[in-house]
């Protein structure tokens, strides 16, 4: 009961932040003067089309591409220029877009790398937390795999464990559930429940029916600036969204 | 399981370590003294090894490693009358200081970049080697007497205890190679090799990392430097010319990049090829580049790789 | 003494060595922009180039003139059909993985200057150039009728000189229309910019690839021909103009034509201009490390957007 206490606490100061965080790429504004901020625990889904910049905008909290201007606070301190393997240390994990893993390495080895830094050297604390990992994405029995070797999907899986691992208090997922087959993305919903709560959640994601089953909240980006966010009724409610969003998926 | 792997690795390297040993009680005074001399240049590709074969960094420039632990030592001994012994240290700061500052301007690049900026570092200090060819002799290089190559009351030029010397730094380096490559930096090292944004978003600083696997990787070039000059006795501008850049790098492809005992085998297939065919023409060279275009289309992987595919998935 | 003379005839000099080195860089360019291939062998080629052209002018004899454009002809398709084979051969065959091609070129290196030396030999051998008239920089003074030129003793030029500048322009601009304005140089593009979907198109990849990898090994080969009447071919000279290249690519930022020509412009006369000052050992060193120092603190190349 304590922790809850504590957790409602932590909802008036947000975990992580950002007050005009904008970047450019030559000319293209990718992202413009975005003001956002994710309360401790939440799992808070950022939606928009193609180019909305969505990816740019994760990037940046993670610390993989510099902001232009602007600035981004996570736990109360301002980490704009913290480069990201410090960020990660500070309690971020971030899974990628496009799969990245070590292919040539077993699954093992894969979630081993994640985790010996986060128990630094505690074997018996690194093997419990890789097993766990593997377990909860359902990969246990294929740990002594090579990762090359896994599906498209089950690499997907494998990421995810990298990140979850970490037992991050903020976990960055950008499009995870590309790729996946529907019953995998059914324990991929599952897995996001069980975890929020304890840890604060981004989920990028493209498939509607995962951000409405998983979701607190939504943000919704158009053209590199925040169009609205709020919860899931309220943005399947909101006219901007609809004109923007589902204009663009219907051209 | 993991333990038992390691274990498995390191007592094979160790029987392999005693099988050198033996091997100089049975071996003609020709190929004792070649054998010694390709322990000291498996060292300098060890060393190679740990950035190119472990790390995954490309580099054409590790002659200038190899000649500052040469020079660091040879120009100490001859010019300011230093002993064998803190000639060899010289030979080792000189080595760690100019991989340090080397691989830090280095690193600011990456890929077909850092292949060049290392190439170009060491044609650069190459030059310079003959530039001060007052105190270098240049091209013609130096002979290190006799009467210096003393180390703790042991005539270092004489067969035997020159092989002994030659085996222990090989063993040294190699057991180090293993350590190393078996500890959690040794893991990220080879993540890095993998996957170096993934690493990064681990929570590893990459940068870092990689600098200090060219440290290593450049000092203990410098010390096979130090030791072949110490060993038999000269140092010449030879030793930091693009060619002596390539054959680390032919020698570990060779024999296995990322394998601990890779670096061994292909400078001993090398050498002996290289022996037989400058009998024949004074184009030797040819060999290594036939070597090295064959190598890339059958076998990638190197032959120690190969075996540890095939026969010795446990290997370091 | 007068500075100006020297930094004239200093200049002229980097100019020439900018002109050979524009034309073997935008080979080397090409085969990294259209194949992402370093080729490390690309300064054997450049050798290859000058030795062949003294093997023709040397059977066919006559007037310098005609033996040195048959030289001009022959040389640079002899290298451009060998390289063909050996993109064929070899680094087709390992799918040009970047790091195997780097290897495999080294191997090329070394088995093409090992063979150079095997049956050519270690001599230098000239050329003897198609023209060759002495031209005098000439330099002005001012005397008690005002201004009036006058011949510093033993400053001059040659009229070939001046002519491989003005040649490797033409090239120059000729592999500028080549690659813009010729369906070539749209199929050359067009692989540059997306190998799968150019395949897709029905361009056949494989012989774009054997024909990039030739035709920057020509272009190299010609250099080495323009050249080879003021420096003599060498089994060895390959190595400087290799590492020369490969800056003047990096700098002018990887696979840019333009770059890759403006890059060779500065760097052939910071060589000219260096070397007028400095011991040629020393001026070899300062122009290694100025370019080392480029490359590490504009890693995108001079002309790159950051």
């Amino acid at each position: 009961m304590a922790q809850k206490d504590d957790a409602m606490a932590d909802m008036t100061t947000p975990h992580i932040n950002t007050k005009g965080l904008s970047r450019n790429f030559g000319g293209l504004i990718a992202v413009n003067a975005v003001d956002f901020e994710v309360p401790k625990g939440e799992i808070r889904a950022i939606i928009g089309p193609n180019g909305a910049g969505k990816s740019t905008f994760v990037g940046m909290l993670c610390g993989r591409i510099a902001p232009s201007s602007g600035e981004i606070m996570f736990a109360g301190q301002n980490i704009t220029a913290m480069p990201a393997h410090r960020r990660i240390r500070q309690g971020m994990a971030y899974t990628f877009q496009i799969t990245s893993i070590f292919a040539r390495l077993t699954l093992k080895e894969n979630v081993r790398l994640a985790t010996s830094w986060r128990w630094n050297g505690d074997e018996s604390a690194i093997e419990e937390a890789t097993h766990a990992a593997l377990e909860q994405v359902g990969l246990a029995d294929r740990m002594h795999q090579i990762a090359g070797d896994l599906s498209y999907g089950h690499q997907r899986l494998l990421e995810i464990a990298m990140g979850i691992s970490q037992h991050p208090e903020l976990l960055i997922l950008d499009e995870p559930t590309q790729g996946l087959a529907d019953s995998e993305i059914a324990s991929f919903v599952k897995l996001i429940r069980d975890l929020g709560g304890d840890m604060t959640i981004l989920l990028i994601e493209h498939n509607m029916n995962v951000v409405m089953d998983t979701a607190d909240k939504i943000t919704v980006l158009n053209l590199g600036t925040e169009l609205a966010t709020g919860t899931p009724q309220d943005i399947r409610a909101n006219k901007a969204v609809q004109t923007a969003y589902l204009g663009e998926t219907h051209a | 399981m993991m333990m038992s792997d390691s274990k498995k690795s390191v007592v094979f390297h160790l029987g392999f370590l005693a099988l050198l040993f033996l091997l100089q009680f049975i071996l003609p005074a020709y190929h004792h003294g070649n054998l010694a001399r390709i322990m000291v240049l498996a060292t300098y590709a060890m060393g190679y090894n740990i950035l190119f074969g472990y790390t995954g960094l490309l580099s054409l420039g590790h002659a200038m490693f190899f000649a500052a632990g040469m020079y660091g030592m040879g120009l100490t001994m001859t010019h300011l009358g230093w002993t064998a012994g803190p000639g060899m240290l010289a030979g080792l700061l000189a080595g760690g200081l100019v991989s340090a500052g080397i691989g830090f301007l280095a690193l600011r690049t990456s890929g077909v970049s850092f292949m060049i900026v290392t190439l170009m570092f060491a044609q650069a200090g190459f030059l310079t080697i003959l530039y001060f060819g007052e105190w270098t002799r240049g091209d013609e290089g130096f002979v290190i007497r006799q009467a210096d190559r003393v180390f703790a009351g042991i005539d270092l030029s004489h067969p035997t205890y020159r092989y002994l010397a030659a085996l222990l730094l090989f063993g040294i380096c190699l057991m180090l190679t293993i350590r190393l490559m078996q500890s959690r930096f040794g893991h990220v090292l080879i993540a890095i090799r993998e996957n170096e944004e993934r690493t990064q978003m681990l929570g590893y600083d990459v940068h870092f990392h990689k600098w200090m696997a060219v440290i290593a990787s450049g000092t203990m070039a410098a010390v096979a430097g130090a030791a072949y000059a110490l060993l038999f006795g000269y140092a010449g501008a030879t030793f930091a010319s693009v060619q002596y850049s390539i054959f680390p790098l032919l020698w570990v492809l060779l024999g296995g990049a990322g394998t601990a005992l890779g670096p061994f085998i292909g400078t001993l297939f090398m050498f002996y090829l290289i022996d037989l065919s400058s009998s024949l023409t004074t184009a030797y060279m040819l060999i290594a580049g036939v070597a090295l275009v064959l190598l890339t289309l059958f076998l990638p992987q190197g032959l120690v790789g190969e075996w540890r595919r095939k026969m010795m998935p446990w290997l370091t | 003494m007068e500075l100006a003379p020297y930094l004239i005839l200093g200049c002229i000099e980097g100019l020439v060595t900018a002109a050979v080195l524009a034309l073997m860089a935008v080979g080397l360019s090409l085969v990294f922009g259209v194949m992402r291939v370093v080729n490390v062998a690309h300064g054997e080629f450049f050798m290859l180039g000058a030795v062949l052209a003294w093997f023709v002018a040397d059977q066919l004899g006559g007037h310098p003139a005609i033996a040195f454009l048959a030289a001009l002809i022959i040389a640079p398709l002899l290298v451009g059909t060998l390289a063909m084979l050996a993109d064929m051969t070899i680094l087709k065959r390992i799918s040009y993985d970047p790091e195997r091609t780097i290897v495999a070129t080294i191997g090329l290196l070394y088995i093409i200057q090992q063979l150079t030396l095997m049956t050519y030999g270690s001599n230098a051998r000239p050329v003897e150039p198609p023209f060759n008239q002495r031209i005098a920089i000439p330099w002005f003074e001012w005397t008690d009728g005002g201004l009036s030129l006058y011949w510093p003793w033993g400053l001059g030029t040659t009229s070939y000189k001046l002519a491989v500048i003005g040649f490797a322009i033409i090239l120059l601009l000729g592999i500028w229309v080549l690659m813009t304005r010729t369906r070539i140089g749209l199929i050359m593009r067009a692989t540059q910019l997306d190998r799968d979907v150019a395949q897709a198109y029905g361009i056949n990849v494989d012989r774009v690839y054997a024909m990039v990898f030739g035709l920057g090994a020509g272009l190299a080969a010609l250099a080495a021909v323009l050249i080879v009447p003021i420096q003599q071919a060498h089994y060895l000279m390959g190595h400087d103009p290799l590492l020369l290249s490969f800056i003047v690519v990096i700098i002018g930022g990887l696979g840019s034509l333009v770059g890759t020509v403006i890059a060779a412009v500065m760097i052939g006369l910071s060589d000219g201009l260096i070397s007028v000052f400095f011991t040629p050992t020393l001026a070899k060193i300062i122009a290694t490390l100025m370019v080392t120092f480029v490359l590490i603190f504009r890693p995108s190349g001079l002309m790159g957007s950051k």
